[in-house]
């Protein structure tokens, strides 16, 4: 057993040094001619930086949309059943009754407690907005928050991104403020009291009788809630309430804020969510369409879920509730995603094949200038598995400098972007953010990339390595 | 007692193809190499020397014909098993010297030893003694271009030797020396075939290699045409 033992260590060793001996003699090699190698090495370096600043520069795009939607809509949400699909143009018929109670049992879990940083209620609802001062109106989509929780919601930023949270201009405002659209702003006239920009031409209301809500319309209001306080800025909101009649409130828009997107620019209105829950539920008891949840990280997605799905089936069984996560909420996200790993494989690939071209021309010269010491070595009882072995251990070794040199020179590039203080506006976003191009914590890409090229360096050398193992000693010996 | 002799050809025919045209490389031939002499292949250029030497050294394989190197009949040996059997039995010096560039002459020396897996003790003190052999051990950490032509070539028999080979085969040494360079290393040569009792076997046309041989085969065409013996154990 010992011998045996002895003999297996001895093996090893000889190996080891074989291995050690070749691939000093590949090292050595590629100093013989350093102007090539430096060719193949830079050509290796700017497809690593390729790689990696493209796909440090998606994963920021992606992960800023995340946390863009994050800070709006949270991880999961919990709705009716059928809600996400069916619910948009009916939400009173898909309101959570006691949401209180969920919302207290979500935050009072004690394995949801570390994970959950917010649980909000939101309730979202069609309606009609007019100022009838103006003698206009159109449909809008109001989404009734709780401040406090939105203020909460946007101060999310997992991934680190320099970037201070949005105020929320209903935080601290009156009961009867809401938020608008930049485009509802435009279609409701309110430009100038709201300083909407590019908001030109503006027919005014030629009847001074007009600026009154229809008679029918206004005593509605003054039924649902107080006197708003700034003539100027006052709409009404109509919406049909849970039993399908019509229902108005009066309100006071305290700023028209952008929303990145013209489709929900044209239509989102913000409110209070009392105000929402009396336009639906008037008098009776209130309802939401959704429960907001965040979580503390984006992984904790699946944890938590699985916790919240066994606390709606023992204590919220007949409320038949469902749990959606951000991604489902935002097909964008996923299509986003979709698009850039497309993109990211296709510079991988296109890196990849000029690698290969890159290396295996360089093997290809090296192995013709030394054909002579392929033959000697072969003479001397190299087999033909060592001398391809050689090659492509100096093909390796190249892609290993290469990929190592390229990974620090896009760390270096990537850091130097980001103190650069250049800003840009990602698709759905109104603000400017600075540009950010995140390679380092990367770890995934980054490795993917190190070992990725060098295997394809690896195997660009294994033809040419292949080819020249196969010719005939003599011949070789003879090569001038 | 009679010696077992290092090489045995029997009847070894090689033809090569240039465009449409059969060339005779080695035609018949059939001649024994005794072990443990300075044996030299002579015969002007094209002759077949080196093609012989080629075979002799399994780099190249025979149309027909048996031939035994150090009591092995390689004629059926795969490509592996042929490389091992160069690296145990046969050392090789070449005109070239064929020396690797990157590699020290301590280094080349020992690279043999490395690929066959000798321990680093026995290594080292293999090395030595061939580096001291040929009186380069002050050389030791030098590379081929910083060596003359005659040191190289001093280094590549030192190399030859590595693995104590029973044949050490030397395609034209001293044709790319200097007549005084190659003098010397054609005794250097001369006393390490004597010392470590190895069959040397020469191609050359050079007359103070012939001069300094055992027994001489002249060729001419691919054939055999004679044999002069100088020293004994040789026969045609």
């Amino acid at each position: 057993m010992k011998q045996k033992l002895t003999h297996a260590v001895r093996n090893l060793m000889r190996r080891h040094q074989r291995a050690l001996t070749t691939l000093v003699l590949a090292l050595r090699n590629l100093t013989r001619n350093r102007q090539r190698s430096l060719t193949t090495l830079l050509a290796m370096v700017v497809g690593v930086n390729a790689i990696l600043i493209f796909g440090g520069y998606s994963h920021d795009i992606t992960n800023e949309m995340q946390t863009d939607f994050v800070q709006r809509s949270g991880h999961l949400q919990i709705q009716r059943k059928g809600y996400f699909l069916y619910g948009s143009g009916n939400s009173a018929a898909y309101g959570i009754a006691g949401y209180e109670k969920l919302i207290a049992a979500l935050k009072n879990d004690p394995v949801l407690k570390p994970m959950v940083v917010v649980a909000t209620p939101t309730l979202q609802l069609g309606g009609i907005a007019g100022n009838f001062g103006a003698g206009v109106s159109r449909t809008v989509m109001v989404q009734g928050m709780v401040a406090q929780d939105q203020v909460q919601l946007r101060k999310w930023n997992d991934y680190g991104f320099p970037i201070a949270p949005r105020p929320l201009p209903l935080d601290g405002a009156d009961p009867q403020a809401i938020v608008i659209g930049e485009g509802v702003a435009r279609v409701l006239q309110l430009c100038a009291e709201l300083k909407v920009p590019m908001c030109d031409a503006q027919p005014k209301a030629a009847d001074p009788a007009a600026n009154d809500a229809p008679p029918d319309l206004a005593a509605l209001s003054a039924l649902e809630g107080p006197a708003v306080h700034n003539e100027a800025t006052r709409i009404e909101v109509l919406a049909t309430n849970v039993h399908g009649a019509p229902n108005v409130g009066s309100f006071t828009v305290v700023k028209a804020e952008q929303q990145g997107v013209k489709e929900l620019d044209d239509v989102y209105v913000a409110m209070h969510l009392p105000g929402a829950q009396r336009l639906v539920y008037g008098r009776e008891a209130p309802q939401v369409t959704a429960v907001i949840v965040q979580l503390r990280h984006t992984d904790q997605i699946a944890p938590a879920r699985a916790r919240i799905e066994q606390l709606l089936a023992k204590d919220f069984k007949d409320a038949k509730l469902d749990i959606l996560d951000f991604e489902t909420l935002n097909p964008y996200y996923g299509q986003t995603n979709r698009m850039f790993s497309a993109l990211f494989g296709f510079v991988f690939v296109l890196i990849g094949a000029i690698v290969i071209f890159v290396v295996s021309n360089t093997m290809s010269m090296t192995i013709y200038e030394r054909t002579v010491e392929i033959g000697t070595l072969r003479a001397i009882g190299q087999r033909r598995r060592g001398i391809e072995a050689l090659f492509i251990i100096e093909g390796a070794v190249l892609g290993m400098i290469g990929s190592a040199l390229g990974v620090v020179i896009a760390l270096v590039i990537s850091s130097a972007v980001n103190v650069s203080g250049l800003n840009w506006i990602p698709p759905s976003r109104v603000d400017p953010i600075p540009l950010t191009v995140r390679v380092w914590g990367e770890w995934g890409m980054m490795v993917l990339t190190f070992v990725g090229l060098t295997v394809v360096a690896a195997l660009s050398a294994w033809l040419p390595a292949k080819g020249a193992a196969k010719q005939p000693i003599v011949d070789a010996l003879r090569h001038v | 007692m009679e010696t077992k002799p290092a090489v045995v050809i029997e009847n070894l025919n090689k033809t090569y193809q240039l465009d449409n045209v059969q060339v005779p490389g080695l035609v018949d031939v059939s001649i024994q190499i005794a072990s443990n002499c300075f044996t030299v292949l002579s015969g002007p250029s094209g002759s077949g020397k080196t093609t012989l030497l080629n075979m002799i050294g399994c780099i190249d394989r025979p149309d027909s014909g048996r031939l035994l190197v150090a009591g092995q009949d390689v004629s059926q040996l795969s490509d592996d098993a042929l490389s091992d059997f160069r690296a145990r039995h046969i050392g090789f010096i070449f005109q070239t010297f064929n020396l690797l560039p990157v590699l020290s002459a301590y280094e080349n020396v020992e690279y043999p030893l490395v690929m066959a897996g000798i321990p680093a003790e026995s290594r080292r003190a293999r090395v030595e003694q061939l580096l001291n052999a040929v009186g380069l051990m002050a050389k030791a950490n030098h590379r081929p271009g910083q060596l003359s032509g005659g040191q190289r070539q001093r280094v590549a028999i030192a190399r030859a030797l590595a693995l104590s080979p029973a044949l050490v085969l030397a395609d034209e040494p001293t044709a790319n020396l200097d007549s005084q360079t190659g003098s010397m290393i054609i005794h250097l040569m001369r006393r390490i075939q004597r010392k470590y009792k190895v069959s040397f076997v020469f191609s050359s046309h050079d007359p103070k290699v012939i001069n300094a041989a055992d027994g001489v085969f002249n060729i001419c065409d691919g054939r055999i045409t004679g044999f002069e013996r100088i020293n004994r154990n040789i026969s045609a």
